[in-house]
């Protein structure tokens, strides 16, 4: 387990951070207009010279939605850390890019930009990376359907003279979905488009 | 004009010099479907006659939304998409996602469970580095050492179906155990197959280490600094290729490492052909690994017995005892009971260190679930890398980074 004595340093240099609750490594919340000076302490002064992960999580329902999440490494201490901020706008989310500091954040910024809609300021090159540039969703956000939706496909001059498009994917016999904390029956494994049950009544075709 | 030589591998004079010898540029289309891109990967080349002036990765031909998919099923659901994740090892990542939800469900498991997964880890990175190395011979034009590495990989993947039931797509792992115990008499003929290997490896390398043409094509190509390497957030071989001493089976052992010996070796310049001699040192140190698991191989569960509430029993049960009859329905439906909390995990994969961020917020489905695949990491750096070299060296950079695009795009 990593020593108390290496948090409290932590919290000693960077005052403005607040614990956060964790199954394994230290984490910590930042603010997130602080995050960039937080990096920088982190990478310069206590020797967390591995930026291993940045991505986000789409709280849904809550406020602030979006949180961005970052996991550092440091290859003498031998410690890991997790650095979490809130993005202070639901709607359109932002955050500043810390790929100065870390080369490595470059392109995990533009795949949490790609996926989560999280605009990243002062990043270099911050375009979509998985899904191609024309994609108008964000498919890791809680509201995204995971069958998809329908839209253009990527060539453009294909669309116009075919009109084309890419089709939400058929779940029948998909992946399962188990929701938990309802009746038994409700959380048995099934295609997400058969939601009837005993008791909500199959809907008409 | 005067014609100059151009010095290849010393990227910095050659950038003045390029320029110098500003010409018309070619832009170069490389993939999404070539030979030597090993994988679904494009890269868009800015070419001065033979030279790279600037390189563009474009990923995401292989994007199939597992995060999104993880969202939607149970902990166990996922092991076989964790499959295809880096699918030339696939057991390596069976383990590594089965500890990182056991980790959030603080999951002790027993002896024997640990020393199968690291059996059958350290076998996957055997099966990983011999196709890595048989692939990179040939992008340096020597098809022979190919054949070697796959004869000897076939062997390896009838041991995978013997344990498993499957060649490739292995699903060996479950949260808080493994699919099945060991076959008997299966560890006899994995000693078997790893007394045989390192003559095989031996060939290998007497057909590629002191080859004239082998070290020329990469000695000194694609030299990756160690400042570099970790500041692009490089893992795994092509790391401590570049003298960087990481390797989180030592630095943070898991699932018992801490109990084998074993070396890691650590090259030097970081070049190309460095990248190649870790590998192959690797080999040997696998084969030390599995040596030692099987000879300490402990009796005992190879699965969490007191996990009632993750880990479904075992199928003798399930069709003769009620409550195990339940355990395992319950587990099927609503997935394993996890608590509440965030975990991360790294594993030392083949590829480099493969990590899964898992949020839950109770229940049988994870809220979230990151995958930090090494190979994207590891090709972050080509637009920084690729740049200053000749057209020819690109097949040997791509095959020195040894990556996966499975994991890459997820």
């Amino acid at each position: 387990m990593p020593s108390v004595e290496f948090q409290s340093q932590i919290l000693d240099l960077l005052n403005y951070l607040d614990k956060r609750p964790s199954n394994d490594c230290f984490a910590f919340n930042c603010p997130i207009e602080k995050l960039i000076d937080c990096m920088s302490a982190l990478r310069d002064r206590l020797d967390f010279d591995l930026l291993v992960d940045a991505t986000a999580i789409d709280w849904d329902q809550e406020s602030p939605r979006y949180s961005v999440v970052y996991h550092l490494y440091s290859t003498s201490n031998r410690e890991y850390l997790r650095i979490v901020s809130n993005c202070s706008n639901d709607t359109h989310p932002q955050a500043p890019s810390i790929s100065e500091l870390y080369p490595a954040a470059d392109w995990h910024e533009r795949e949490t930009f790609d996926l989560f809609g999280i605009h990243y300021t002062n990043h270099p090159n911050l375009k979509r990376i998985l899904m191609w540039d024309e994609y108008p969703y964000h498919p890791l956000r809680k509201d995204f359907p995971l069958a998809g939706i329908p839209t253009d496909l990527p060539a453009p001059d294909v669309v116009e003279v075919t009109g084309a498009s890419v089709k939400s994917a058929p779940l029948m016999g998909g992946p399962f979905v188990s929701s938990h904390g309802k009746h038994t029956s409700g959380s048995e494994p099934k295609g997400k488009d058969q939601s009837w049950t005993e008791s909500d009544v199959k809907p008409a075709t | 004009m005067a014609i100059k030589e151009i010095s290849i591998g010393d990227t910095s004079t050659q950038a003045s010099e390029v320029a110098e010898f500003q010409s018309e540029k070619m832009e170069l289309n490389l993939g999404p479907s070539h030979p030597t891109t090993h994988g679904v990967l494009r890269v868009v080349l800015e070419m001065d006659g033979d030279v790279i002036t600037k390189a563009e990765p474009v990923i995401g031909y292989l994007h199939r939304g597992d995060e999104k998919l993880a969202e939607n099923m149970t902990y166990n659901q996922f092991v076989p998409y964790t499959d295809r994740l880096d699918y030339l090892a696939p057991l390596a990542n069976n383990v590594t996602y089965a500890i990182a939800v056991e980790k959030l469900a603080g999951l002790e498991l027993p002896p024997r469970c640990q020393a199968i997964r690291v059996l059958i880890s350290e076998l996957a990175r055997i099966s990983s580095h011999l196709l890595g190395l048989g692939v990179y011979g040939m992008d340096t034009g020597a098809w022979t050492p190919f054949m070697y590495c796959f004869t000897e990989r076939e062997k390896l993947y009838t041991l995978f179906e013997e344990l498993t039931g499957a060649r490739f797509t292995t699903s060996y792992t479950r949260i808080g155990g493994v699919a099945r115990d060991l076959p008997d008499g299966w560890t006899d003929r994995v000693i078997k197959f790893c007394d045989n290997l390192p003559s095989v490896i031996e060939t290998l390398e007497k057909l590629l280490t002191r080859n004239k043409i082998f070290t020329d094509r990469t000695q000194g190509i694609g030299v990756i600094s160690k400042e570099d390497a970790l500041a692009y957030g490089i893992t795994g071989p092509n790391l401590r290729a570049s003298g960087v001493d990481l390797d989180l089976r030592k630095d943070k052992p898991y699932s018992g490492y801490e109990n084998y010996d074993f070396d890691v070796p650590i090259g030097t310049t970081g070049d190309c052909y460095d990248r190649y001699l870790v590998r192959v040192e690797e080999l040997y140190q696998s084969i030390r690994i599995v040596r030692q698991v099987i000879d300490k191989l402990p009796d005992g569960a190879w699965y969490a017995e007191e996990a009632k509430q993750i880990f479904s029993p075992p199928k003798d049960k399930v069709l003769t005892s009620m409550e195990e009859l339940i355990q395992n329905f319950m587990i099927t439906t609503e997935g394993p009971k996890m608590p509440e909390g965030e975990v991360y995990f790294e594993g030392e994969n083949p590829k480099g260190a493969l990590g899964f961020f898992v949020v839950s917020k109770g229940g049988g489905v994870p809220y979230r679930l990151k995958i930090r695949g090494p190979s994207f990491c590891n090709l972050s750096i080509l637009e920084k890398l690729v740049p200053g070299h000749m057209m020819t060296d690109i097949t040997v950079i791509l095959g020195s980074l040894d990556f996966v695009m499975g994991e890459c795009d997820r």
